[in-house]
């Protein structure tokens, strides 16, 4: 099989280009961060990000400046309040930053349509609500079975997802367990997709649980082995979310200058996660996961 | 002794635990983080052992053994009952008709619950911008009953919002009814002074219930609509003993929520 197993350095030169639609995806779990600070690092421009909570990464990205619009459906600080740098973006006049604006479920159907390569998803959805209106590509389409009036989004086709996991192979199938996200339509929606794994594992441990597979190799461009590589998000069974630096990024982000030395201490200021995390003493052994392993299944026959 | 009257207990407390009183055994509930987890951790612990505690994060039948500072926490899965993609979430579930319960709140609420998490201000040119729906605006639209959690003041509770993210009972110029829209839409609006249900064809937000030593010019001051009090007033059943120490020994220790 294929070995797909790169640096992040390399993934990111290759996969993702001044431009492109990028989607970092993981629903409060296994954000990339990693792959959004190498992106800041090799200083690309123009992107569009996509993906349901843009959290403190994409608020990084925009502080960066490597945004020029964002498309999401919950824009804040998990926990804790706002997203300082989105909303300097937003609320400066004029607005420094394009926005796309849906409901999960709408973005959750972008996805959907996407991985499912036809055009639109139907929902029944915002009927009574201003979203549509903010936000012209929420449309609508008459059943042709029953009459009724659904409302539509348009597929989502990033040029780029990445995904961070558990676990994967050198050819890219790559099991998660835990929170899931929009993972697997997001990666099935992408042109390309990169993997970056806590672990790098035999393609028979693959094999000997393949339920718990969520992309398997053939979607899958590059693999990146970056253990700690979501940090401050969570990667269960690994470690916790850091919810201390969640309630700091308030205070980090919420002056220009702040965010700035934050992103010249722990972005610019480090060549790889391996330095970040050497940065921060202490941050491994706070967060590393307590063991509950469950107890398996019989795939005999 | 699980009935005798608490002798003190706080506004939080209150309020989380007449929300917790709204939730039927057996029901399948949307929640966030906060008021509404305690509440639901409280009915879980007490009258409705058999809910079911759904995260718009996938986990379905989670039991956190922590109060989870976040929607999408590691502790909301250890133990849970199954972890569904949001692809389930949104739609094999929620828009299929399978939840009872959504708790919502918002940054600002106005005559007819219709709820605004998106800006203050006008939408290109916000004066705040807000986080916007997350699930919002699907949990109001099919969740068989919503009920609100939320500090009343003028700020939050106008007479009409900037911006409607999620609908509630008449919203741009329709009932719900008119809309066509699956879910009863909310219900109860517990408030730190009283209760707020809705009332007659468009649902108008009325006070049905007031605490003890509030007056109602004072609710009445807070909102910002000319508010109907119901006649005769309500009054709420006081949390017990039982339940305010199952919250601040077990459920809330190190007081998150409940201060």
């Amino acid at each position: 099989m294929k070995n797909k197993v790169v640096s992040m350095k390399e993934a990111v030169a290759g996969l993702v280009q001044d431009g492109d639609t990028v989607v970092i995806e993981g629903f409060t779990h296994l954000i990339c961060f990693a792959a959004g600070h190498e992106i800041i690092r090799q200083g690309r421009k123009n992107l569009t990000l996509a993906r349901l909570t843009p959290d403190l990464i994409y608020d990084q990205m925009i502080a960066a400046g490597a945004a020029k619009k964002l498309i999401f459906s919950w824009a804040g600080n998990p926990g804790v309040g706002s997203l300082h740098a989105f909303r300097r973006a937003v609320e400066s006049k004029p607005p420094r930053l394009a926005v796309e604006e849906y409901s999960h479920f709408g973005m959750v159907a972008r996805f959907s349509a996407g991985c499912a390569n036809v055009p639109f998803w139907v929902m029944r959805n915002y009927k009574g609500s201003d979203i549509p209106e903010a936000n012209p590509l929420i449309r609508s389409v008459k059943c042709p079975y029953t009459g009724e009036e659904l409302a539509t989004v348009p597929a989502l086709h990033p040029d780029v997802t990445i995904v961070h996991a558990q676990r994967a192979d050198k050819s890219g199938n790559t099991q998660v367990w835990g929170l899931l996200g929009v993972q697997k339509e997001a990666a099935f929606a992408s042109k390309k997709v990169m993997v970056v794994v806590e672990e790098l594992v035999d393609e028979s441990l693959i094999r000997s649980d393949p339920n718990r597979t969520l992309i398997p190799g053939f979607q899958v461009d590059a693999v990146v082995v970056e253990p700690w590589g979501a940090h401050p998000s969570f990667a269960q069974g690994y470690y916790d979310r850091d919810n201390d630096f969640y309630v700091n990024w308030d205070k980090i982000a919420r002056e220009e200058a702040g965010l700035k030395r934050y992103l010249d201490d722990f972005v610019y200021g480090v060549k790889d996660r391996k330095q970040y995390m050497a940065k921060q003493p202490g941050l491994a052994e706070r967060l590393r996961a307590k063991s509950m392993v469950c107890s398996g299944v019989n795939y005999g026959y | 002794m699980a009935t005798e009257a608490a002798t003190d207990y706080t506004l939080n407390e209150l309020m989380t635990v007449l929300a917790a009183r709204e939730i039927k055994d057996g029901d399948v509930v949307f929640v966030g983080i906060g008021l509404p987890n305690l509440a639901c951790n409280l009915a879980r612990n007490t009258h409705a052992p058999n809910m079911c505690l759904i995260y718009e994060s996938g986990a379905v039948g989670a039991v956190p053994d922590r109060v989870p500072p976040s929607i999408g926490d590691p502790a909301l899965v250890t133990g849970s009952l199954m972890v569904a993609s949001m692809q389930d979430v949104f739609q094999a579930m929620l828009q299929n008709g399978k939840i009872q319960v959504g708790f919502l709140g918002g940054a600002q609420i106005d005559r007819y619950a219709n709820i605004n998490t998106t800006v203050v201000g006008p939408y290109g040119s916000p004066k705040v911008r807000l986080p916007g729906s997350g699930g919002a605006c699907e949990i109001a639209i099919h969740a068989q009953r919503v009920l609100l959690v939320c500090k009343l003041d003028r700020r939050t509770f106008p007479d009409k919002v900037d911006f409607i993210t999620s609908p509630g009972s008449y919203a741009r110029g329709k009932s719900r009814a008119q809309w066509g829209l699956p879910g009863r839409g909310p219900v109860k609006c517990i408030t730190n002074m009283g209760v707020l249900e809705p009332e007659g064809e468009n649902g108008e937000l009325v006070l049905t219930a007031i605490y003890p030593g509030v007056k109602i010019d004072q609710v009445k001051a807070a909102v910002g609509w000319p508010l109907q009090a119901k006649e005769p007033l309500g009054s709420v059943d006081l949390p017990t003993a039982a339940e305010i120490r199952l919250l601040r020994e077990k459920l809330d220790p190190k007081r998150l929520h409940i201060k």
